[in-house]
């Protein structure tokens, strides 16, 4: 499975940083190291609120440390 | 109309005449009607009847036509700087003359500076012996009526690397071995005839072929000497590029934080380095200094670095860098740095495209633009890169007895070259030469729409904004 983390300015301001941190935290406890390839993405064109992530083809907007726990639930842990 | 002021955004008619060029071949790509329209140019710029710039109107379509194959690089030659020759109006090449201004005095202190015996005294005045005289200027610092003048071709003056010289027919002559392609005689010659060729057919295919960002991404690049070059800010820059087909805009200072912390482990490993991030100044050293050209950082330049990052996470997407400088579009061809970039326009090309497609920064929104940090951005000009790498050896921690930085900045060749020639001595106690080829760094570009002392505060002024206020805050990326 691919992860793209959007690194553009919008998301950057908004803690891309702080979802990249969680995201490496994440996939190292639940062992995921080999089934999930983590990327920077440049804008996917979603300047919304929070942090813009891909998880393979989709598209998740929003992003943020308060809701991180139940999108890596729903969008990694249950498709991989 | 009335009542209106019309406000020039160059610095000469020349960079104005050369913008509009570029804006009508860009307006018939975009709508795939080059062909047809490449010949009606030169009558949409100079509708005539009456000749505003040369003789006539006729030789001023010709050189508009010229000028068209330029924008399409269709050049003579492969370097990116190239003369036309139509354009040249062979200026005189006289050289040291004494003017109407001498006064016969008796002192004769240009007689007594002349090292070659080459000035007498006739009839009261000054006379110059030509076959005796070297040009070596003594005569016209000793006259005290500043009496004694050079005529030296505004080309001639301006290229350092003395890469050009006058053909047989009076008209300027680039040696393409030794340009270094700053593209200072681009900017300096009056008559404009001296030109970059342009890469926006390129880009204008890139866009069109990437079907609004679906069959690819299209990522532009843009240099930190941006800052002061548009009338509006810069947010709104950034919502013209993204309106232009651009997905999205990334700082090449994010690439210069890159950069400086690569730069500053390499120093401490090596003990000496000239900078890497001016590819005119590194092309200046392989051709004039090669002895040293083991001494020059190994490091890709801002440009490169960030791109090959990009690259690495998406690697079918095309980036295009926009900067104020006519030597990237040299270095974007070597073969280290073509597989991450895939094309260069400038500042004056990024207007023309704006202008192609009716596209009005004032009435855009401010879309955030922030990858880099203070350091990062001050690259732009001459000094940011030193002080970026004092910043990163400070953030890594490392000793003054394991490495203390003692850099030397310099701005144009003059200062590179006493610099290199220092270093090459080994006199000097210099271990870092931050060496650009333009006067004040890449605000001083020969390809900015603007130049001048306000351009360095826009640069300092954007590089505070930066919400990163350190190096390694903003190359987090990199842990990805």
């Amino acid at each position: 499975m691919n992860v793209y983390v959007c690194v553009g300015s919008s998301c950057h301001l908004k803690g891309s940083y702080k979802i990249i941190e969680l995201m490496k935290e994440n996939i190292e406890k639940n062992n995921l190291e080999d089934k999930v390839s983590l990327s920077a993405a440049f804008c996917l064109g979603k300047c919304t609120t929070g942090v813009t992530i891909k998880v393979d083809d989709e598209i998740v907007c929003g992003v943020s440390p308060e809701n991180f726990s139940e999108i890596f639930r729903k969008y990694i842990i249950e498709r991989v | 109309m009335k009542g209106m002021i019309y406000v020039m955004m160059f610095d000469t008619s020349v960079q104005e005449l050369k913008y509009k060029v570029l804006r009508e071949v860009a307006k018939l790509a975009f709508d795939d009607r080059l062909e047809e329209g490449m010949l009606d140019i030169a009558k949409i710029i100079v509708p005539g009847p009456q000749p505003t710039m040369r003789c006539c109107i006729y030789k001023e379509r010709a050189i508009v036509n010229e000028r068209v194959k330029f924008a399409m690089n269709q050049g003579k030659t492969n370097n990116v700087i190239e003369v036309l020759p139509i354009a040249c109006d062979e200026c005189p090449v006289d050289g040291i003359q004494v003017s109407q201004a001498c006064r016969g005095c008796i002192a004769h202190r240009c007689m007594n500076a002349c090292p070659k015996d080459a000035i007498r005294i006739v009839d009261h005045k000054a006379v110059i012996d030509k076959t005796k005289c070297v040009e070596c200027g003594r005569c016209l610092a000793a006259c005290p009526y500043s009496a004694i003048v050079k005529n030296e071709r505004p080309c001639v003056r301006a290229c350092k690397p003395k890469a050009i010289s006058i053909d047989e027919n009076r008209c300027a002559k680039i040696d393409d071995e030794k340009c270094i392609a700053c593209g200072a005689c681009v900017y300096q010659c009056p008559f404009g005839a001296i030109s970059d060729k342009s890469y926006i057919l390129d880009t204008i295919d890139i866009i069109k072929n990437s079907d609004g960002n679906k069959s690819y991404n299209v990522h532009a690049v843009v240099a930190p000497s941006i800052s002061g070059q548009f009338a509006v800010p810069l947010g709104k820059v950034v919502s013209g590029l993204k309106q232009l087909g651009f997905r999205s805009v990334m700082e090449a200072a994010l690439g210069a934080d890159m950069v400086a912390y690569k730069e500053a482990s390499e120093l401490v490993e090596k003990g000496f380095l000239t900078s890497s991030c001016c590819p005119a100044f590194v092309r200046y050293i392989e051709t004039q200094f090669p002895e040293m050209k083991d001494k020059i950082s190994h490091n890709l330049s801002p440009m490169a670095e960030i791109a090959k990052y990009m690259k690495k996470h998406e690697p079918n997407c095309k980036i295009v860098f926009i900067g104020p400088c006519t030597a990237k579009k040299m270095e974007a061809k070597k073969e280290s740095v073509s597989p991450y970039i895939d094309n260069v326009i400038t500042f004056e090309e990024l207007q023309a495209l704006f202008d192609a497609r009716g596209i009005s920064l004032e009435a855009l929104e401010n879309q955030p633009l922030d990858n880099a940090s203070y350091f990062g951005r001050i690259f732009a000009r001459s000094g940011g890169l030193a002080d970026a790498v004092a910043q990163a050896l400070k953030e890594m921690e490392i000793p003054d007895e394991v490495f203390k930085l003692n850099a030397v900045s310099c701005d144009g060749i003059d200062n590179c070259r006493t610099a290199l020639l220092k270093a090459q001595k080994g006199v000097g106690t210099e271990n870092f030469i931050e060496g650009m080829a333009c006067i004040d760094g890449c605000i001083g570009g020969a390809a900015c729409l603007t130049h001048g002392p306000k351009d360095r505060l826009a640069v300092d002024r954007y590089g505070k904004e930066a919400a990163e206020k350190t190096i390694r805050d903003s190359i987090y990326v990199l842990e990805l």
